[in-house]
């Protein structure tokens, strides 16, 4: 099938491109941008006040398949996603069985093939089981086509592993990716530690929970002089570390989720599971120095750590919640309102910061428009103002506190080396 | 009633959601209703074919016999449940238990629960008021209104009066709700207690911390004195209960040094000798069984506000 997208807002930050013109997709790949591009046979898009980018690639997805289908599979996960505007997510290895060995990345791939709606990369477990003790078979999972390591949810607690963990993954050529937490100091908090957990009589997280494990963090990637990158970033302490790091030429990057932006510990105050994550809503002077992080480039990418839970393991005692919202369908609506429309950043940055810096981060493709390359492209209406309501949720699941939400900006159309699979806001199951 | 006030809410769970004129016409109501229990039929009809369930996901004894004392007096109709023994053992969540009993058609849940905020999710599921009697470290409204009451009854009114707190305050909803109420009706608040039982941020509620005993007793009208709960694995490092009782019990000698009217108070059950000595609780300062008779007309009043709120049939008693 041959697609004709004109009059978009051509916007390929890796090219250094943003012009209104034409696109042409042809066998599925980017054949041609050019004004005024003429093809007989082809399907013609008009995208006259849209916003044509490359596709969205979240580096931090949990599809909870295989294991966990009561709140999300790689179907309904892919779908969500395409419908954020994502055409890749890198899915995290906490499913059950963990995919921490060849024969799990063989089924999951399995499933992926035939089911996945966007490209499916798969992070696996950086140490058996995420248990922090025995690494992974990094060149045997390298050679079965995983993206990137991680123990997500699980920090890598001993040091010395965790130097292991770099030296191999550099020699297997593998990217690592560190949910940094000082267990011993968040132990069994369950939001921001502050006036307000003090006032709810919850027990708190604090900063330091975060901040000093990133602190170990940035010593084993130094030590090593190998990458490393952090995910989820919530502390203000956080941010002043990794930017004294970069300045220091230590190799780390680092991603922030759209919730520890735009919201507060103050949305905990009514006790709702939804409101339950880790790392966990932080004070407002947080939330302040993840944007201007993500500003400054301190922060490379914005991530969704989309992580869906069924509606009994939320709607109970704040204690008794499992951490986690879902995110790729409000990523770019947020972050559009929150960083561009605020004039805070460009959406030229925006593009960056959710397309081209993933897809390196990980050394995946996508995150640009070069002629040739495979067509996974979003096209974003910038106007659309609507209400998010749970009806119209992808996903399995529903645990997210955006719910009533005024949003603007939307993803239109997303398409998957070539395929029209989300167009004008509906899934396109024939495309 | 002293006034035609409109009660809206149907819930209570918390004092850190009521107006001041909320907490006083609480307290006004529960005046009209401590007669009935000096009458020798003690009861009336004002909640008569309601019915309440109690439901204690954690022992207590005082707060669930005053609170069905109080629904008995009104005519409520009573369950009693000891979620110990019923579904929750079998995996039934909190959600689920309100949307079953509310099919049994009760119109109050009275619940006491381990977890902070199980109050405050219950009411998400159910239409029926929800009345929270303790909920882990957040809140117990209902002992800060019989405590609110019980000073109000000694010295006439609550604002300009210096409360001190003491005891373990990190760990108690009792401090908390006391803390938002006195604070809202205009009293000195301040808390005393080694710092590692303090909460932190304790000066953002707008109270004065010490760990000086001396100094919180100075001036102040009356103490409320807090249970130890030695028996708490998370602070290990605490000083011993001899060691605590020496610096920080309430005793004759301390309160020789204080106001002579000073009032004692004690949300119970007492440890005799740890934080406070015999002799100050049953001595002449001690208001600590006015408080628990007190309990009663205060959750009387409640039960009748929060029950008729959505109904707006607020305006007579009997």
């Amino acid at each position: 099938m041959k697609y004709l997208i004109k009059n978009a807002r051509i916007i390929d930050p890796s090219n250094n491109f943003d012009k209104v013109a034409d696109l042409l997709i042809e066998d599925g790949k980017i054949a041609k941008i050019e004004a005024d591009i003429k093809a007989k046979d082809a399907k013609i898009i008009d995208a006259s006040g849209l916003v044509c980018a490359p596709g969205f690639i979240d580096l931090h997805t949990h599809l909870r398949e295989p294991g966990f289908e009561g709140k999300e599979t790689i179907f309904s996960g892919t779908r969500s996603a395409a419908k954020g505007g994502y055409t890749t997510v890198c899915m995290m290895p906490n499913t059950n069985p963990t995919v921490d060995n060849i024969q799990t990345v063989k089924l999951v791939k399995e499933i992926i093939k035939k089911d996945a709606l966007v490209n499916v990369q798969i992070v696996a477990a950086a140490t058996l089981a995420r248990k922090g003790e025995t690494l992974t078979d990094y060149i045997a999972l390298k050679k079965e086509g995983v993206a990137a390591l991680s123990d997500d949810g699980s920090p890598v607690e001993n040091t010395e592993v965790m130097r292991q963990v770099l030296i191999e993954a550099a020699r297997a050529g593998l990217p690592v990716a560190s949910h940094a937490e000082d267990l011993k100091l968040a132990k069994n908090g369950v939001m921001n530690d502050g006036f307000i957990s003090s006032k709810l009589g919850l027990n708190g997280i604090s900063n330091a929970s975060e901040y000093k494990a990133i602190e170990r963090e940035i010593a084993v990637a130094k030590e090593t002089k190998t990458p490393l990158h952090i995910c989820h970033i919530s502390t203000k302490e956080s941010c002043e570390l990794i930017k004294k790091a970069k300045a220091d030429g230590i190799k780390i990057t680092a991603e922030a989720t759209p919730h520890h932006f735009t919201l507060t510990e103050k949305e905990c105050e009514d006790f709702s599971g939804n409101t339950k994550m880790n790392p966990p809503l932080r004070s407002q002077g947080d939330a302040e120095a993840v944007k201007q992080a993500l500003k400054d480039g301190t922060l490379d990418a914005i991530a969704t750590d989309h992580a869906p839970h069924a509606p009994h393991e939320k709607e109970v005692e704040f204690d008794l919640a499992l951490f986690g919202i879902i995110g790729l369908e409000t990523a770019f609506p947020l972050a559009y309102q929150t960083l561009v429309e605020s004039g805070l950043i460009t959406l030229n940055k925006l593009i960056e910061l959710m397309s081209v810096n993933p897809a390196k981060i990980f050394k995946i493709p996508g995150g640009n428009l070069a002629v040739g390359s495979k067509a996974d492209i979003v096209l974003l209406d910038l106007n659309k103002e609507w209400i998010y309501s749970k009806d119209e949720i992808l996903s399995s699941s529903r645990n997210t506190p955006y719910i009533g939400r005024k949003m603007k900006g939307s993803p239109a159309h997303t398409f998957v080396s070539g395929r029209h699979i989300f167009k004008e806001g509906q899934i396109n199951e024939e495309f | 009633m002293t006034d035609k006030f409109i009660w809206t809410k149907k819930d209570l769970l918390g004092i850190e959601y009521l107006s001041a004129a909320e907490i006083e016409h609480i307290l006004d109501t529960a005046a009209s209703f401590k007669e009935v229990s000096t009458r020798d039929i003690k009861k009336v009809p004002a909640l008569r074919g309601k019915t309440a369930a109690n439901l204690f996901y954690e022992p207590s004894t005082r707060t669930r016999v005053s609170f069905e004392v109080a629904e008995k007096r009104l005519s409520c109709d009573v369950i009693n449940m000891d979620m110990k023994a019923s579904s929750v053992l079998k995996g039934e969540t909190l959600a689920d238990t309100g949307r079953n009993l509310e099919a049994l058609k009760i119109d109050v849940f009275i619940i006491r629960h381990t977890y902070a905020g199980a109050a405050n999710v219950l009411s998400k599921f159910v239409k029926g008021s929800v009345i929270n009697a303790g909920d882990g470290k957040h809140e117990h409204p209902t002992q800060a209104l019989l405590d609110m009451y019980t000073l109000r009854e000694k010295f006439g009114k609550i604002k300009g009066l210096n409360v001190a707190i003491i005891g373990d305050i990190s760990h108690s909803r009792v401090a908390r709700s006391n803390i938002w109420g006195l604070r809202k009706l205009g009293a000195n608040v301040v808390l005393c207690a080694p710092e590692i039982i303090l909460p932190k941020y304790a000066r953002e509620f707008g109270v004065k911390v010490t760990s000086n005993i001396d100094e919180a007793l100075k001036d102040a009208h009356a103490i409320n004195v807090l249970r130890m709960q030695f028996e708490r694995d998370d602070i290990k490092s605490f000083p011993t209960p001899s060691e605590y009782f020496k610096n920080y019990g309430i005793t004759k000698e301390r309160l020789k040094k204080c106001r002579p009217d000073i009032v004692v108070m004690h949300p119970g059950p007492m440890n005799r000798g740890l934080e406070i000595s015999s002799d100050v609780a049953d001595g002449k300062n001690s208001v600590i069984l006015e408080q628990v008779t007190n309990g009663i007309a205060v959750r009387m009043a409640v039960l009748f506000l929060t029950i008729t709120a959505k109904r707006g049939e607020n305006e007579i008693l009997n």
